[in-house]
């Protein structure tokens, strides 16, 4: 009578992987980072035990930067900020570069070059690759590389060198998130390809066609931020802006939206009508009309030409030079490699980056041509499905390990700059290229400061290179605007699917994007949003949908597309379009990783080339077992708790005071108890539900910050999950297309705290600047406090959730933050590692804290700028001012908890008439 | 014998049965612990209760290896299976006190012949209770953190939370239960001490008899301190069941914070402490054949005080919607409908079909006067005062405040085994009491065997 | 003829309650005063027989309690408010509401157990050995018989005199008790 709990299977699998790694570091001749990045012995001066060290430098995903900001602690990067002088970061980041923190420390990175599966050395490849090279250099016919999507200025004059030296040698594309339509849209409209940008500060209406540019753009975080800063309102403030949503599969943009039209993606196109294009109309020049990926070139050329019309383009849309160094159509260059490697016509395929095996689709079959190349060498962090199918596999540098450089969404390019020596035998991209160049040893360093000298020649390079990397960005390195292209004819749009047929759409996973996040344990427990789905991905389809085709949640469907099918769990989702199911890449690996080994279901192996994004008329039936899906909230309805405060625009302008009136509120006085005095500081926070994106940064920011563990899948079936803050969400109204609101949830630091009166041994105590605070090495576990907390923002350690074993893990740990072991209560703290760092400064300069001076975790990384919190006691702080406003509230008010962290009710702005 | 099988209202039983004398009475209940023959039912029950407490032990260890996780508890429900034992086996301790102290200051000399080992049951049910709290804290290591001990941190208990409350009610409660019962014993170790053949028995008896003599003088002492102890003990188990009830009505939890728990609770602890008696004692007069010292009377007398503590349990639930309605509170209102029609809507209908309908049964004189019978319906009542505990503690927990964390609660197959195991051990504490030492009270017997009241015909 | 033990006292048998009462009555009105009555259970009135006056345990009890109340309150009062005030949920330090439970408690216990052992100590138990015990028939007091002893150390104890009164209230049997078997 053994428990069956793969959850501690896992755990312990992962600590012997991490024995085993740590072996295979030994074997590799390499010591362990620590000693090799901080010699204690020597201590580089910088470094000071227990003080910060800031970096700039940026992460790039799917080619793209992120500026970031880097803290390390004694040589060991732990948490990433974003860049604030970075045009594509604003000081904000998306969850992926918070979580990039656990994949650097991830054991289960890919850890020495191996030739077929056996550990071998870099010298090894490269007197083995050698003579294969001598032949292409005489003619090159035969040689492939296959990289992702490219803005790194540097690689890009690398390949150039390369393409020159082998004659024959042809380069091609492939990222399954790709922007092809929007690609062949600018084709089909200007003849030409050109990027996008969008300034939606300016914007008052918005129409967006199945474009979620809050979360998949590469300027989302910018987007997000503009976006965000014209929903915030004060009676007689700034005007909100207007949201039209047309998509198949809900997102947090819909979830803005103020009209939202749930529909097919394949019906979008005929979205732009009657209401939405008079709105569009009466804001000429101050509207946008954006087309998601996912939508064909004929509606993104479709909306080209509506931006020209409205006269938009040049006020809130601007065209540019493809930021990408070699911009193609991706899945046409996969095509082409694909039918040379059909015809024998590859000898030897380089793939940089990218997991063809994986993640191509389907129906070009890649794998089973691959066994024609005679030499396949793979380049990439994980050993992945494509590394083994691999003769050489080369393990990737990982961007805070090595030098690079990359370009953010309107072109300004970064040094990516390292702050720890690669942990592993890996090899930068770059150092990959120079070797095909005959320069095996030449370090990332001098490969991408040599390109840059070349850029920039003149006496003043060196202080040019320190400011650009101190910064994080180079100096006007955008890309040029240009000025509005000539339009072409736009090709009429072709007829809608018969609405009898069922379409099937991919879409990027919100957590793991394509696939290539799978074994980030962050992500994976990381509730996507509205479905609050973890370690999982699932057959998503509207409440119609499901009774149509009679299944419920957690029934295995079979999905066919052109003959190829899957198996996948349903997940019933209100506001989904019906006569759709949508589905996430990026599950179903049977490699690369423990964490995303066997998790979810593959979703390529039903996409097919034609039609990435949408397959029309797929034939789905119910197989009759049962999956089970885990999500992390169960209830989305309001039940009346008058949680969330609302109204629109309109209303709010008639009664500011709405929040209020909702519930009871005790007064301020109106207690028994006599106060205790605020010494200095109060402190408070302050969540703008109206800006709010629901994008869950925060709640992967605190994980992060506060060495936040991870629980599995089935702990968090048992509702254990960990993190100390998370995004509630509700719906309200017609299941076919409700109004969601999100509500980031944490320790609302009651004055009057229920959890603190119930503690047996003094555990948790109200510090004297009202910090509800939790004393972990006093805690005995009762569990009394998660009881008699309202809010439920408590956490316990059920099991030994921390991974001490792990000793690449125990790198990754913020050392200001207890590391908690089982049986111990935790939650949100406010990050008082923060303050008493603030403290510390403040004390030596012999001064109060000042406002702003305190960032919390949540509230740094947000895109939105929801989240503010400060000094309370002081009046003119920005938390102070955010409280006095009328939209301010608390939740649940009337049980008179008096919780320090309060709401401002969330606002819309629907179309009145 | 075949008397007793008559409805009572034809006929009052004795409380002691005809032809009784001091030596008989001596002779009878002494005989059952000092002949070296002991009856295979006692082996075949003890056995199995000896299995059930190695798989106690087995889960217990687990439990302290592995952490709470193997339980079913998880956010919100960060309190099962753990806790609802507990609250039903401390209430199951209090029928004892009861008996002992509350019926003792009354005069009730039907009491006397089943005090003894309805004292014994409290101190085992008490025993069984105490693991619980221990067992469930997240560090059970450090349950001394919540006793007040001089330490180098100046750390100290936090006076306001109920749970410490529990340690001091708890502790004093076993305390004063087990010198009560140990004080009542001393005259009838005496007894065996003289009695016994075996020069080691009498050894021992006489060690633990502290060489008593029945000295006027002595005896004299002896009865005022009794009454005393008992006059003490009474204020003590209404409070020890109030501060159980306290546990819940100090949180703000809709469903917990209700000011009918204490007497709500007392009164139910009764009620299931009756039921355990009557579970104990029938069985028990027929193995042992002590029909003649525990009459059908006090079989019925424990009845019908089982039917009124019934009644005051099935008022309170009245009261609990009654207030839940008048309230005018959301969360209120929400929580007592969740426990009618919620996902956990079939248990509180079990509840009261076991808790309130079947004993209603015990009006009838007919039901009175069968020993099956009342066995049947005490029974029903254990159930039923268990699922009440877990009414009350989950159905509270799974859906307060937020929609947003509301979740389920199943217990593990470790919370089984530990329920199990418990009373389990129960079982074979009380086994070995009763195989050990008196299970009624000799003295006390010889005291009221020629009072009036008692022949009666 | 060997050296015998001292006498401790000469000891009268009988097999009801009201025979023993009459002959402590009769014992009292002879003016014994050393004396002693040994029940299997505690016998109504016998007490009142022998003049004994209220059992002083009671105060046992009481100070006992009024000890456990203080003890109680003052630990409460001292760790929350001087030793180490917190902020529990915005309560007052003093929250004496709160404190009164433990308080209640401990008055139980103190009380409780100081009278416990106070019986104890008064009754001089726990005493392995008596004199009492030499004598093989007194181990029916714990059974059926009652006893009535009268102390040699009484003034008026005279062998003879003594032994006669005893059998003249008609025991089933009168016994000499020495200090050694």
């Amino acid at each position: 009578m053994l428990p069956k709990d793969d959850e501690l299977n896992r755990r312990d699998f992962l600590s012997l992987m991490a024995a085993s790694m740590a072996l295979a570091g030994i074997t590799g001749c390499k010591a362990t980072p620590p000693e090799k990045i901080v010699p204690y012995v020597r201590p580089p001066e910088e470094v000071l035990p227990g003080v910060p060290l800031y970096f700039a430098t940026a992460m790039p995903l799917s080619g793209y930067a992120m500026g970031l900001i880097v803290e390390s602690r004694e040589g060991r990067p732990i948490k990433a900020e974003g860049n604030p002088d970075h045009p594509a970061s604003l000081g904000a980041t998306d969850v992926f570069a918070q979580a990039s923190l656990l994949t650097l420390y991830d054991p289960e990175r890919a850890q020495t070059v191996t030739q077929t599966g056996q550990i071998n050395t870099w010298d090894g490849f490269i007197t083995d690759l050698r003579p294969k090279l001598e032949r292409f250099r005489v003619n090159g016919e035969g040689l492939r590389i296959l990289t992702e999507s490219v803005t790194s200025p540097t690689f890009a004059d690398l390949m150039k060198q390369v393409l020159a030296a082998y004659p024959g040698a042809r380069w091609h594309q492939y990222e399954p998130v790709n922007r092809d339509n929007a690609r062949a849209g600018a084709r089909m409209t200007f003849g030409r390809y050109v990027d996008v940008q969008y300034r939606f500060e300016k914007a008052d209406v918005i129409a967006s066609l199945d474009s979620d540019f809050l979360t998949t753009e590469p300027g989302k975080l910018r987007y997000a931020r503009e976006f965000a800063r014209r929903r915030k309102t004060s009676p007689g403030g700034t005007t909100m802006n207007r949201l039209f949503v047309a998509e198949s599969m809900p997102t947090i943009t819909g979830a803005m939206a103020d009209h939202r039209f749930p529909m097919r993606s394949s019906d979008v196109r005929s979205f732009l009508s009657g209401s939405i294009l008079e709105a569009l109309e009466r804001s000429r020049g101050r509207g946008i009309v954006i087309a998601g990926e996912s939508q064909p070139p004929e509606v993104h050329s479709l909306v080209h030409e509506m931006n020209q019309r409205l006269g938009n383009v040049g006020q809130t849309v601007f065209y540019s030079e493809p930021v990408e160094v070699n911009p193609v159509e991706q899945i046409q260059s996969l095509r082409e490699l694909i039918e040379d490697m059909k015809g024998g016509r590859v000898e030897t395929l380089i793939s940089i980056g990218g997991n063809p095996v994986y993640n191509t689709p389907a129906d070009l079959e890649f794998s089973t041509h691959a066994d024609k190349v005679q030499l396949r060498v793979h380049h990439s962090l994980y050993y992945d499905e494509t590394a083994a199918l691999s003769h050489w596999h080369i393990p990737e540098t990982y961007y805070l390990e090595g030098w690079g450089d990359a370009r953010a969404y309107d072109g300004t390019a970064s040094i990516i700059q390292p702050l720890i020596n690669p942990l592993y035998q890996s090899k930068c991209s770059c150092e990959l290229l120079s070797a095909l160049l005959g320069d095996p040893t030449r370090s990332s360093y001098e490969i991408v400061q040599g390109y840059w000298k070349k850029q920039h020649a003149g006496a003043d390079f060196d202080d040019f290179w320190t400011e650009s990397v101190r910064k994080g960005v180079i100096p006007n390195s955008q890309v040029a605007t240009l000025t509005t292209p000539a339009l072409r004819a736009t090709p009429p749009l072709q007829g809608r699917e018969s609405v009898s047929s069922i379409e099937l759409n991919f879409r990027p996973d919100p957590s793991i994007w394509d696939g290539r996040w799978a074994n980030n344990a962050w992500l994976q427990e990381l509730p996507k949003p509205l479905t609050k789905l973890v370690w999982d991905n699932a057959a998503i389809l509207s409440p119609a949908t499901a009774t149509n085709l009679g299944v419920h949640n957690e029934d295995v469907i079979e999905i066919r597309n052109n003959g190829r099918s899957i198996e996948c769990p349903a997940l019933v989702l209100a506001g989904h379009a019906d006569q759709a199911i949508t589905i996430h890449l990026g599950y179903g690996h049977t490699r690369s990783g423990n964490i995303a080994k066997q998790k979810g279901f593959d979703a390529y192996s039903i996409r097919g080339a034609d039609s990435p994004w949408t397959a029309a008329g797929v034939e789905v039936r119910k197989t009759g077992r049962r999956y089970p899906l885990v999500t992390t909230q169960q209830h989305f309805e309001l039940e009346q708790r008058h949680q969330v405060q609302r109204a629109t625009a309109a209303e709010f302008a008639k009664n500011p005071n709405f929040a209020h009136e909702a519930v009871h509120k005790p007064a301020p006085g109106e207690t028994m108890y006599p106060p205790y005095a605020n010494i200095d500081y109060a402190w408070g926070m302050t969540v703008d539900l109206s800006t709010c994106i629901g994008c869950n940064a925060c709640v992967i920011a605190c994980q992060a910050e506060n060495n936040i563990p991870v629980v599995g899948k089935d702990q968090c079936a048992n509702s254990r999950e960990m993190h100390w803050l998370r995004i509630d969400t509700y719906m309200e109204g017609d299941a076919r297309n409700p109004e969601v609101f999100f509500e980031p949830m944490l320790c609302q630091h009651c004055e009057l705290a229920p959890c603190e009166l119930v503690c047996p041994v003094e555990a948790t105590s109200h510090s004297s600047e009202g910090i509800n605070e939790m004393t972990y090495n006093r805690c005995v576990g009762t569990r009394y406090c998660s009881n008699n907390c309202p809010y439920k923002v408590r956490r316990f350690n059920f099991y030994e959730y921390a991974k001490w074993d792990v000793p690449q893990f125990r790198m990754l740990y913020n050392p200001d933050v207890t590391v908690r072991s089982r049986g111990v209560m935790e939650k949100c703290t406010y990050c008082v590692q923060r303050i008493n760092r603030a403290r510390i400064t403040a004390k030596d300069e012999d001064r109060l804290i000042r406002e702003g001076e305190v960032v919390t975790a949540c509230q740094q990384v947000c895109p939105a700028e929801a989240i503010v919190f400060g000094n309370i006691a002081d009046p003119n702080s920005a938390v102070s001012k955010l409280k006095a406003e009328p939209r301010n509230y608390a939740v649940l008010a009337d049980l008179n908890t008096r919780p320090r962290t309060t709401y401002l009710a969330k606002l819309t702005n629907p179309n009145s008439e | 014998m075949m008397r007793e099988e008559l409805p009572e209202a034809t006929y009052t039983p004795p409380l002691v049965g005809p032809g009784q004398t001091y030596s008989t009475i001596t002779e009878k209940i002494s005989s059952i612990v000092l002949s070296p023959h002991t009856p295979l039912e006692w082996f075949a029950v003890a056995g199995l209760a000896f299995t059930g407490v190695m798989m106690l032990f087995y889960s217990l260890a687990y439990l302290l290896v592995r952490g709470i996780g193997i339980w079913g508890v998880n956010i919100p429900i960060a309190w099962g299976f753990a806790i609802v034992n507990f609250v039903w086996w401390i209430g199951i301790g209090h029928a004892g006190t009861l008996i002992s102290a509350i019926l003792l200051l009354m005069h009730q000399a039907w009491r006397q012949s089943i005090n003894r080992f309805a004292e014994a049951m409290t101190l085992f049910a008490v025993t069984c209770a105490g693991l619980y709290p221990l067992a469930h804290l997240g560090r059970p290591w450090f349950f001394y953190w919540l006793i007040p001990y001089p330490n180098t941190m100046d750390l100290w208990p936090q006076w306001r939370s109920p749970l410490v409350w529990d340690v001091f009610a708890i502790s004093t409660y076993l305390t004063i239960s087990f010198v009560f019962w140990y004080i009542g014993l001393i005259p009838d170790l005496a007894t065996f001490r003289d009695r016994a053949q075996n020069r080691f028995v009498r050894l021992i008896y006489g060690i633990l008899a502290m060489g008593w003599r029945g000295s006027a003088r002595h005896w004299h002492h002896y009865e005022t301190v009794f009454v005393l102890l008992a006059g003490l003990a009474t204020p003590l188990v209404v409070s020890v069941h109030t501060v159980v009830s306290l546990d819940f009505t100090i949180s703000i939890l809709p469903g917990w914070h209700a000011t009918i728990f204490p007497p709500y609770f007392v009164a139910g602890a009764i009620y299931s402490g009756f039921a355990m008696v009557l579970t104990l004692a029938i069985p028990l007069r027929k193995l042992y054949h002590l029909e003649d010292l525990i009459t059908m009377r006090h079989i019925q007398n424990m009845a019908k005080l089982m039917l009124a503590t019934g009644m005051i349990v099935a008022y309170s639930y009245v009261i609990e919607a009654f207030t839940a309605w008048y309230s005018g509170s959301n969360y209120e209102q929400f929580t007592f409908m969740n426990r009618l029609l919620g996902p956990y809507g079939w248990l509180y209908a079990l509840l009261i079909l076991t808790n309130l309908i079947v004993p209603q049964a015990l009006w009838s004189a007919r039901v009175r006067g069968k020993t099956l019978a009342i066995l049947a319906v005490a029974l029903s009542v254990n159930v039923g005062m268990w699922l009440e505990r877990f009414i009350i503690v989950i159905t509270s927990l799974h859906r307060d405040f937020l929609p947003s964390s509301w979740g389920m609660y199943y217990p593990t197959i470790w919370d089984i085994s530990t329920f199990l195991g418990t009373i389990a051990l129960f079982v074979m504490l009380f086994f070995i009491f009763i195989r050990l030492l008196p299970m009624i009270s000799v003295f006390e017997m010889k005291q009221i065997i020629d009072k009036p009241e008692v022949r009666v015909e | 003829m060997k050296t015998r033990s001292l006498l401790y006292g000469f000891l009268a048998e009988f097999d009801n309650p009201d025979a023993l009462k009459e002959c402590i009555r009769q014992a009292r009105k002879a003016g014994f005063r050393r004396i002693d009555a040994y029940t299997p259970f505690p016998v109504e009135g016998v007490a009142e027989e022998l003049g004994l006056q209220h059992s002083k345990v009671r105060y046992f009890v009481l100070f006992g309690g009024i000890a456990g109340a203080l003890t109680g309150w003052f630990m409460q009062y001292y760790s929350a408010v001087f030793d180490y005030p917190l902020n529990i949920g915005g309560r007052p330090l003093n929250s004496w509401p709160s404190f009164v439970i433990i308080v209640f408690e401990l008055t139980i216990l103190f009380g409780g157990l100081s009278g416990v052992f106070g019986m104890l100590a008064l009754n001089g138990l726990p005493k392995p050995h008596h004199p009492l015990f030499n004598e093989p028939s007194f181990d029916r007091v714990t059974q059926d018989r009652f006893f009535f002893c009268i102390e040699a150390r009484d003034p008026q104890f005279d062998r003879e005199g003594t032994w006669n009164f005893l059998q003249g209230l008609k025991p089933e049997g009168v016994y000499a008790v020495h200090d050694l078997p």
